[in-house]
């Protein structure tokens, strides 16, 4: 398969991330939407990897899974804690944070 | 002794500093004795410097001390040096002397006062300013003195700053005190356009320099201009129209401040000005004619004001007011010497006078209306004498003091080239005048029935000692002070003032009028009949018929009304000058300008601040979505930059 393909196809998934991240109001699903477009990049380390024939691309992939992993860890305890005070965790519902 | 001139001015200044910082804790002994004894030594010093100067040769009697470089930018260049000449010498003595004995008269006088401390440490930074005046080398030191002689004028005016000046004008001592600084600031702007000007032609403002180059000749249209210009800060110090307005204002200070400042030393500077710069003012025969007429006009004026003062202290100061006016007439038609001659002599007297009178404010309680007093003589002999001294002096009595320095102004009115028979008639008019109202005042004062209110007659004594000494010593001063200028016999002072004037004169030098000794002695007579006449007027007035006062005063009552209400000037000035300041200062300056332009800019400024980030401030949504489409344009704007570039 051309390399084209797999970008195509990380673009979609990164797209699909952006709009989860922006429209979608449930603070679970956005976070899966944020690892959607952290998948899509790890597609295209992969991808340009395998076609340069260098390993850097795909080590790269690992720091990447570990960063998401810790960010997931701490988001989720985020959520959960907020969840206990205000009992959603809806983002439009969640505006303190203004003027 | 040229080394040590500067202690002349540093006494003063010495105890201006001791009383001023530490005078709440001393003693009024104490007190008086640093604000006496510090003048003294500068008197002491000066006579020193005196003897030293005649020594001289007459012609290279100039003692120059620079102490430092004040100040040096581009060309301009200038010290702090002090002169003494012949001229500035008579000063520093008649300063320090005269304002020793009123020192010495003020411990008596001021017994108990509060702010007693406050007064002497005044007093000795108007005697430091006045010897800086006179003593300045140059135009600005010459200004620092005049502005500080000016400074302690104001504060000794409103020395009794809570209290009332005048109860039919509601006008308050402060305010009294405002009125002097104010008009005299009037005044400082026209000296200090006269010394732009200098500095304009000459590049420099010390005296020799300046002087040197107006002796090698001058365009008479600027010299007319320096002159004019230096004449207006002289009429706003030495009092004379139109800046006339203060000084009998400032009576509402304590009697030995308007003895000394304003009729002894402060108001002469204007004198010692003109006479300083006596080479600019004999280049400009209009500004000696503007000088002359000024000046004998004002003599007149304020000679007849005084005809109706009530008030002792004002009757003093119009007095006074019309002395200056004699002074600057002598000054107008060159005769210098003859101006700080009758300077010199009026100094002696007119503190006399004032420090007599109070004497007798002292002895009754503070009662300055002479309608209120009367048959004083017994009760104080030795007032009564030396005020009566003075007032023959003033009016013009032979063989006393001021009968020589007012005939020489009288003789040199009509003989100058600059003179003129107008001038001589009026001048000899005031005489009258002076010596009618002199006497009205002594014989309302001292003779006749006593009008004193009965309670102030329960405590009526004569003033201790440190108060009639001073005016003993004064009143000798005022008998001998003549004899230093009798003309043709021993004329000292001319002779001994003569070289100050002689050393720069204009091209073409300075003509003296021939000698005329029939018409010198023609003219004494007639100067001497008219002071009589004058006393004998007040005499048959005010002493043998009691009643005619009101009967002249009823019979003119129009003339009367118009003199005892000082001609309306203070009304007119208020009307033409002061309401509309006052007006403009309220309605546009401080209601539009202050709050709305100056005000509105300070707040404004925050305002616009407030307004804007009221606007900016709903970007923060507090949505975490609203947020992340920031992010995402910017992201696409930076991609898009590099996509693009």
């Amino acid at each position: 398969m051309p390399l084209s393909h797999y970008l195509i196809l990380s673009a979609i998934m990164f797209a699909i991330g952006v709009a989860g991240v922006l429209l979608r109001r449930n603070a679970i699903v956005i976070f899966m939407s944020i690892e959607l477009m952290l998948n899509a990049v790890n597609l295209t380390f992969v991808a340009f990897a395998a076609q340069l024939n260098n390993i850097e691309g795909q080590i790269f992939v690992f720091f990447v899974m570990v960063v998401a992993a810790a960010e997931v860890g701490i988001g989720l305890a985020l959520i959960v804690a907020i969840f206990r005070v205000r009992e959603t965790v809806f983002v439009d519902e969640l505006n303190l944070m203004k003027w | 002794m040229q080394n040590y001139l500067w202690l002349i001015p540093f006494f003063p200044l010495l105890g201006f500093v001791l009383n001023g910082l530490f005078g709440r804790k001393f003693s009024e002994r104490t007190i008086g004795a640093i604000g006496a004894g510090t003048v003294l030594a500068s008197f002491v010093a000066g006579t020193l410097a005196f003897f030293e100067l005649l020594k001289l040769a007459p012609e290279s009697r100039v003692f120059v001390q620079t102490l430092y470089r004040w100040m040096a930018t581009g060309n301009f260049a200038l010290d702090i040096s002090f002169r003494l000449d012949a001229l500035s010498m008579l000063m520093v003595l008649v300063v320090t002397g005269v304002g020793f004995l009123i020192h010495v008269y003020s411990i008596g006088y001021m017994h108990g006062e509060r702010g007693f401390a406050r007064f002497f440490a005044f007093l000795n930074l108007f005697t430091f300013a006045m010897l800086l005046l006179v003593m300045g080398n140059n135009f600005l030191l010459m200004f620092v003195g005049w502005e500080g002689v000016g400074l302690c004028s104001y504060l000794l005016i409103g020395f009794y700053y809570d209290r009332m000046f005048d109860e039919s004008t509601g006008m308050t001592c402060a305010q009294a005190g405002s009125k002097a600084f104010i008009v005299n600031r009037i005044g400082d702007f026209g000296f200090l356009l006269g010394m732009f000007f200098i500095f304009a032609n000459f590049s420099s403002l010390d005296f020799d320099t300046v002087f040197a180059g107006a002796a090698a000749g001058l365009d008479p249209a600027i010299a007319t201009a320096i002159c004019l210009l230096l004449f207006v800060g002289a009429t706003g110090k030495s009092a004379q129209i139109p800046l006339y307005v203060w000084l009998p204002d400032a009576m509402a200070g304590p009697t030995p401040v308007s003895a000394l400042i304003h009729a002894a030393t402060m108001v002469t500077a204007g004198v010692y000005m003109v006479a300083r710069c006596s080479v600019f003012f004999l280049q400009a025969p209009l500004a000696l004619a503007v000088v002359a007429t000024i000046g004998v006009l004002t003599a007149l004026f304020a000679g007849t004001m005084a005809l109706t003062a009530t008030d002792i202290k004002k009757v003093l100061a119009y007095s006074t007011v019309s002395q200056l006016g004699y002074m600057f007439l002598a000054c107008g038609v060159g005769a210098f010497a003859a101006g700080i001659f009758h300077l010199m002599t009026h100094a002696f007297f007119k503190a006399l006078l004032f420090l007599g009178a109070g004497s007798v404010m002292h002895a009754i309680s503070g009662e300055t209306n002479i309608m209120k007093m009367g048959d004083l003589k017994k009760h104080l002999p030795v007032t009564h004498a030396t005020m009566l001294i003075a007032s023959l002096a003033i009016a013009g009595v032979p063989l006393l003091s001021g009968f020589f320095s007012k005939d020489e102004i009288l003789l040199y009115a009509y003989i100058s080239p600059h003179g003129s028979i107008a001038f001589y008639v009026i001048a000899l008019i005031t005489a009258g005048l002076t010596a009618f109202y002199m006497f009205r005042m002594i014989y309302l004062t001292f003779y006749g029935t006593s009008r004193v209110a009965p309670e102030a007659m329960n405590h009526i004594h004569e003033s201790p000692k440190i108060m009639t000494v001073p005016l003993i010593v004064l009143a000798v001063l005022s008998v001998i002070g003549g004899y230093v200028g009798v003309p043709h016999v021993f004329n000292k002072i001319g002779e001994y003032l003569h070289p100050v004037f002689a050393r720069y004169t204009p091209p073409g030098g300075h003509e003296e009028p021939p000698p005329n000794l029939g018409l010198e002695l023609g003219l004494m007579a007639l100067s001497v009949l008219v002071a009589v006449a004058g006393i004998f007027l007040a005499r048959s007035i005010y002493l043998k018929q009691t009643g005619k006062a009101d009967e002249i005063a009823q019979r003119f009552r129009g003339l009367y009304k118009l003199l005892s209400a000082k001609y309306y000037v203070d009304e007119i000035y208020n009307a033409l000058f002061v309401r509309p300041i006052h007006r403009l200062s309220e309605s546009f300056l401080w209601k539009v300008f202050d709050v709305k332009i100056i005000d509105g800019l300070v707040n404004g400024l925050p305002q616009t601040f407030l307004a804007a980030a009221n606007i900016l401030r709903r970007w923060q949504t507090g949505i975490v979505q609203n947020y992340a489409v920031s992010l995402l344009i910017g992201a696409l704007a930076v991609l898009g930059y590099l996509l693009m570039r």
